[in-house]
């Protein structure tokens, strides 16, 4: 009878690539039983997820209106992570850039929109800049912990946003908690007509070409994956890790504040308090998905897109509560990462 | 009567063949030297013994019986103890709790029992420690003393020693052989891992050579010499670099005055220090690990802020400078640390272009073909056994090393700052750094070793100073110097006075 | 005394419950050297579990001991990923979180189904040992869980400081090298810290849906697992400074809950703002002098 033994080398090159589809594959075996335990069938399940929303041009569309903040939080917490910042407060950088283009649609009644567009966008990187800048300073300055204050900040901010919307900013017709509808200049145009797709998704897609430009191709894109990947080596060559680190920070606040405003100018038209239902924290999944690769946050994203168009399939055909697609999405992840490690793990044959 | 037996011990790291079909066999109360490089594969047998690693093939038998040691705690039920180089003690707990780790009675702890117990152990072995001492208050020598009480505490009746006098100066190294003395009358046997002739000649019994994971040969003290012992380990006849008559005297580069600096636990690591380095010498800094050399180094590499004097390059006032600057002044670092240097998950390439990135950059855009052709032309230069665009992990400590000493000595530097630069390098990798070192010396750049190695300081270097705990204890000419005057200076028993230094500084 | 204040500490003390398990949880995890971002998460479970079980089988005992095994379950899988296969801490708890959060809103809702008004169960009663007294009276009259946290903290204390297994945990998490040499199984220990932390932090949120509410509901957690990771930071990742982290947070919550109704005319979001900043703030001050673990977020691999 051979003996197999589990040796630390490598895995063959052909598996690597089978990762990603070794993980789906997993995580709907896992999650499997959840769906049994609604007493559905698990296949047909599957199908609603993955196969059904791509079955019609609405559903399709609609995956890729939700893969745009997808792509934009993915992308904005893969930038700080690349540089050994753990930025966790994409969720609350998301909403700064909400408010701020909540508020540009109230003043800016009557411009067109030419300038109005560009004004939100400026206004949201702006706002996620500004949301990001004090637990980044704290960090830089005095070493305290960005994943705890991130954190904090994304409860802090769902008060603020409570604050306006319950107070100055409440529709004093309705008595809604929702801010008032988005002048017209600063809507963002749709893509395709009647639908839901709008330029949002442009934007999504530029940004994601340029991160991959700036960290593949440009000398503070290679100044922050050394900083990233080897901190004091990156010091000791004359990095600026401090000014790097803090650029990294701010610019990935910029891009979860694009996703805010994109959501707003794009999706709903005014404020309310449910905006992102944890876009931020989705964005984390993506970016490790995506091995912190644009070109594989962008495939994460539109995945996570699919799923979450394919679970509200699931959850109108077959009953099955539609936060299957939340823990298929976070078991997907745990799945992914245990992957990773095991890629360098190979069975001998002893 | 054999206290242990290794038969044909075999272990392998992903391609490296650490261990080739080794047999090892050790005699109760002897003290059993195990020679070799570094990277010959002594830790990884003895480690395999204590259970840290396990063996792909080959047995073992303890006392007679055949053992499989799984964990060290199995190593250490059967009567083995190991003193690693690095300390395995957590400095936070006490010298009591470090010794009650691997206890296995009790639920409760109470402090004044466990710290009795170790004042009992520390009388009968005749260990001078302190229990109720945090581990991380104490001197080097006085962790390694904990280190080997621990493992006398629970009952060694083996002892692997793995190079336990690389941190004791000459006088501690005396202390420590004449309790090895004691050990053998009480009938315990010791390994003693070392790459150190003399002292393997000194102390030990029995000798085996081993040479790139493979027994050379084993023999007894008495019938061999060094030369011998030296030739089996390297497999040639002679080695060694060292530096070619006298250099006429230029003007002096690096000026250090008063300088300080605090260490990572806030202590005054580096007291007052003033020496000045001339261009076209090897000013070498000799001393035991822990006195304040890798502060040194730090502030003259910029990733550490002195505490208070100051620093001059080429005349330059440079005592707060950051490390790019000091890259543009002409300063080439290599530092302690390896790991610390390069960026293991980049290319060569991309760690070459690192330090001066600013040369091959259009508009913020990396020039791709640029960094490429400076790096494939290093690698030529330089020898170095990879290509441009493999990752630095990959790499050996060697090529590593090399890398480094591209990046830094294509520069034409004229101050060169090498920090333990052949520490972990095996033969032919050491000659090379020190070649590359006497070349910047001809070149007229000012260099300034800071080595642990004695053999290599007095190899290399022009001037030799000693530090001991933060400060210069003498400097003395090269062609003056003598082994046991340095080491006098490095264990703080002696000092060139403030007046015979002067001399030296102005001839 | 005032009542003001009176109603103000006993406020501050039953605040104060959760964050005391979860804390109390997650120096089981960082002292062994994990950090446990899973801790939201877990709170969250042990809120959901111990409910349904609770609502199910009518019994409230019966629901808080699913609520500890859930937490025990959760830990075990925490460590089997961060311990056993080493992968990056922040991004495997975070993961954990969502996963343990969507799992309860999705076990609620096969459950429970959709319902107008959120199921209720009769919760734990309090406890007033010094019944009528007039000072004494009403800041004891507390839930029995709020007594065991604050018992906890000194015989965490102890168990730390004290024991045999304090003491392997205490190594591991600050140089499980010499752990290991010692003859310590390191994945074990780590292991059984993170179950232990687990059922702590389950605990926690179970003292919530069980005791304080008498409910589950979708933001019944909201933020206080996060709150648990800056507070045990802020308590240099003692037991006591656990105290009085929760203390202080618990008291700056209540003290935000009263400022309302003192007519103060400041927008109340405002006071519900203010023990998160504060806790920025002592973290920053805190911070300087923090002496984490230093095997913290180190995964340890043996050849």
């Amino acid at each position: 009878m051979p003996k197999y033994r589990i040796e630390r080398a490598p895995a063959p090159i052909w598996m690597r690539t089978f990762i990603p589809i070794a993980a789906i594959v997993v995580t709907f075996i896992i999650t499997s039983i959840l769906v049994i335990w609604a007493k559905a069938n698990p296949l047909e399940a599957y199908y609603q997820f993955l196969i059904s929303p791509l079955s019609n041009k609405v559903s399709a569309i609609e995956v890729l209106v939700k893969s745009t903040p997808l792509l934009l939080t993915g992308a904005a917490v893969a930038f700080a992570f690349s540089s050994g910042y753990w930025n966790i407060g994409a969720e609350g950088q998301l909403y700064a850039g909400a408010i701020m283009g909540a508020w540009l649609g109230m003043v800016l009644k009557e411009v067109s929109p030419f300038l109005g567009i560009p004004l939100m966008l400026a206004g949201g990187f702006l706002a996620g800049m500004l949301w990001a800048l004090p637990p980044a300073v704290l960090k830089v300055k005095l070493n305290v912990d960005e994943v705890v204050t991130t954190l904090l900040l994304n409860s802090v901010i769902l008060f603020l946003v409570s604050y306006f919307l319950n107070g100055p900013w409440r529709d004093p017709v309705s008595m809604w908690p929702q801010s008032p509808e988005i002048a017209h200049g600063t809507v963002f145009f749709k893509l395709i007509p009647r639908s839901r797709l709008h330029f949002g998704f442009i934007v999504a897609v530029v940004v994601i070409f340029i991160e991959w430009f700036v960290l593949a191709r440009t000398a503070f894109g290679l100044r922050m994956r050394a900083v990233g990947l080897g901190k004091e080596a990156a010091r000791f060559a004359g990095v600026n890790v401090n000014r790097t680190m803090l650029s990294a920070a701010l610019i990935s606040g910029g891009i979860a504040g694009l996703a805010g405003v994109g959501e707003i100018a794009g999706i709903h038209f005014h404020l309310i308090e449910a905006i992102s239902d944890g876009l931020g924290y989705t964005g984390i999944i993506i970016a490790t998905l995506g091995a912190l690769n644009p070109l594989g946050i962008g495939l994460a994203a539109l995945f996570i897109g699919l799923i979450d168009t394919g679970a509200q399939s699931v959850s109108r055909a077959l009953g099955v509560p539609i936060y299957l697609g939340n823990v298929v999405q976070a078991t997907l992840l745990l799945v992914t990462l245990a992957m990773f490690i095991l890629q360098n793990y190979r069975i001998k044959r002893v | 009567m054999y206290a242990v037996q290794m038969r044909g011990i075999v272990k392998r790291f992903g391609e490296v063949l650490a261990n080739d079909h080794i047999d090892f066999n050790l005699l109760q109360g002897e003290i059993h030297a195990l020679l070799g490089e570094n990277g010959a594969g002594k830790t990884t047998l003895m480690r395999i013994l204590y259970g840290l690693y396990h063996s792909d093939e080959g047995e073992i038998t303890v006392n007679g019986k055949f053992s499989k040691i799984l964990s060290p705690k199995d190593a250490i039920q059967m009567g083995i103890g190991m003193v690693t180089q690095h300390f395995t003690l957590v400095p936070t707990l006490s010298v009591a709790e470090n010794l009650a780790l691997s206890e296995e009675s009790g639920f409760t702890l109470n402090p004044v029992v466990i710290q009795k117990n170790v004042a009992e152990a520390s009388q009968r072995f005749g260990i001078q420690v302190k229990p109720g001492a945090l581990v991380r208050y104490l001197s080097v020598g006085e962790q390694q003393r904990v280190e080997i009480l621990k493992a006398l505490y629970h009952n060694a009746r083996v002892l692997i020693l793995d190079e336990p006098t690389a941190v004791l100066v000459p006088q501690e190294v005396e202390v420590l052989f004449e309790a090895l003395e004691r050990f053998r009358k009480d009938g315990l046997s010791v390994i003693f891992i070392s790459h150190k002739l003399n002292e393997v000649m000194t102390v030990c019994d029995r000798i085996t050579v081993l040479r790139d994971g493979r027994v050379v040969g084993t023999v007894e003290k008495t019938a061999t010499t060094q030369t011998e012992l030296a030739c089996m380990m390297v497999g040639r006849e002679n080695f060694g670099v060292s530096r070619q008559g006298e250099r006429s005297q230029g003007e002096v580069m690096l000026q250090v005055e008063n300088l300080g600096a605090r260490d990572k636990k806030g202590l005054l690591a580096l007291k007052q220090i003033s020496f000045s380095v001339r261009a076209g010498e090897i000013f070498g800094i000799a001393g035991v690990s822990g006195n304040g050399q890798t502060e040194l180094s730090q502030v003259l590499a910029g990733t550490l802020k002195p505490s208070g004097g100051k620093y001059w390059v080429g005349g330059k006032d440079m005592t707060r400078a950051d490390p790019a600057q000091l890259s543009c002044v002409g300063v080439g670092r290599i530092a302690e640390d390896r790991h610390a240097s390069l960026v293991g998950e980049l290319t060569v390439a991309e760690n070459i272009a690192l330090e001066y990135l600013d040369e091959f950059v259009n508009n913020g855009v990396l020039d791709r073909t640029r960094i490429r052709k400076n790096a494939d032309k290093l690698i030529s230069e330089y020898q170095i056994k990879a290509s441009a665009d493999d990752c630095i992990r990959t790499l050996s400590g060697g090529n590593m090393q090399k890398v480094i000493l591209a990046r830094t000595l294509s520069r034409q530097p004229v101050v060169v700052i090498a920090s333990q630069p052949t520490r972990g390098l095996d033969v032919g990798a050491t000659d090379y750094v020190r070649g590359k070192l006497l070349e910047q010396r001809d070149r007229g750049a000012a260099v300034l070793l800071l080595s642990e190695d004695l053999d290599e300081i007095m190899a290399l270097a022009d001037r030799i100073a000693v530090i001991y705990e933060g400060q210069i204890m003498g400097i003395i000419p090269a062609n003056e110097a003598t082994k046991e005057q340095l080491g006098l200076m490095m264990s703080g028993t002696a000092s060139v006075t403030h007046d015979q230094a002067q001399e030296v500084e102005s001839a | 005394m005032d009542l003001f204040l009176i109603g103000l500490i006993a406020a501050t003390l039953r605040v104060a419950t959760p964050l005391i398990f979860g804390t109390l949880g997650e120096l089981f995890c960082e002292r062994s050297g994990v950090l446990n971002l899973g801790i939201e998460g877990i709170m969250f479970l042990g809120a959901f579990s111990s409910f349904a079980v609770a609502s199910q089988t009518g019994s409230l005992w019966l629901g808080l001991l699913a609520g500890i095994i859930a937490g025990l379950i959760a830990g075990w899988l925490m460590s089997l990923l961060t311990v056993r296969l080493g992968v990056n801490q922040h991004v495997s708890g975070l993961g954990f979180t969502l996963f343990w959060t969507g799992f309860s809103l999705y076990g609620f809702r096969l459950i429970f189904g959709e319902p107008k008004v959120p199921p209720k169960i009769p919760p734990f009663l309090q406890v007033s040992p010094f019944g009528d007294m007039p000072v004494l009276g009403p800041i004891f009259e507390q839930y029995l869980l709020t007594y065991v946290a604050f018992l906890l903290v000194p015989i965490v204390w102890w168990l730390v400081n004290r024991t045999r297994f304090g003491l392997k945990i205490r190594a591991i998490g600050e140089n499980p090298e010499a752990a290991d040499a010692a003859g310590l199984n390191v994945y074990r220990i780590r292991t059984q810290g993170l179950m232990i932390g687990g059922a702590l932090m389950s605990v926690g949120g179970a003292f919530l849906s069980l005791a304080q509410l008498g409910a589950f509901t979708y933001g019944i957690i909201a933020g206080r697992g996060w709150v648990c990771i800056a507070l045990i930071i802020f308590a240099n990742w003692k037991a006591v400074g656990v105290l009085w982290g929760a203390l202080i947070f618990g008291g700056v919550a209540a003290l935000q809950l009263r400022l309302q109704t003192l007519g103060f005319d400041l927008p109340y979001e405002l006071f519900l703002a203010l023990p998160y900043l504060v806790t920025i703030t002592a973290l920053t001050i805190a911070g300087r002098n923090a002496s984490a673990p230093a095997a913290l977020l180190k995964a340890y691999k043996r050849e």
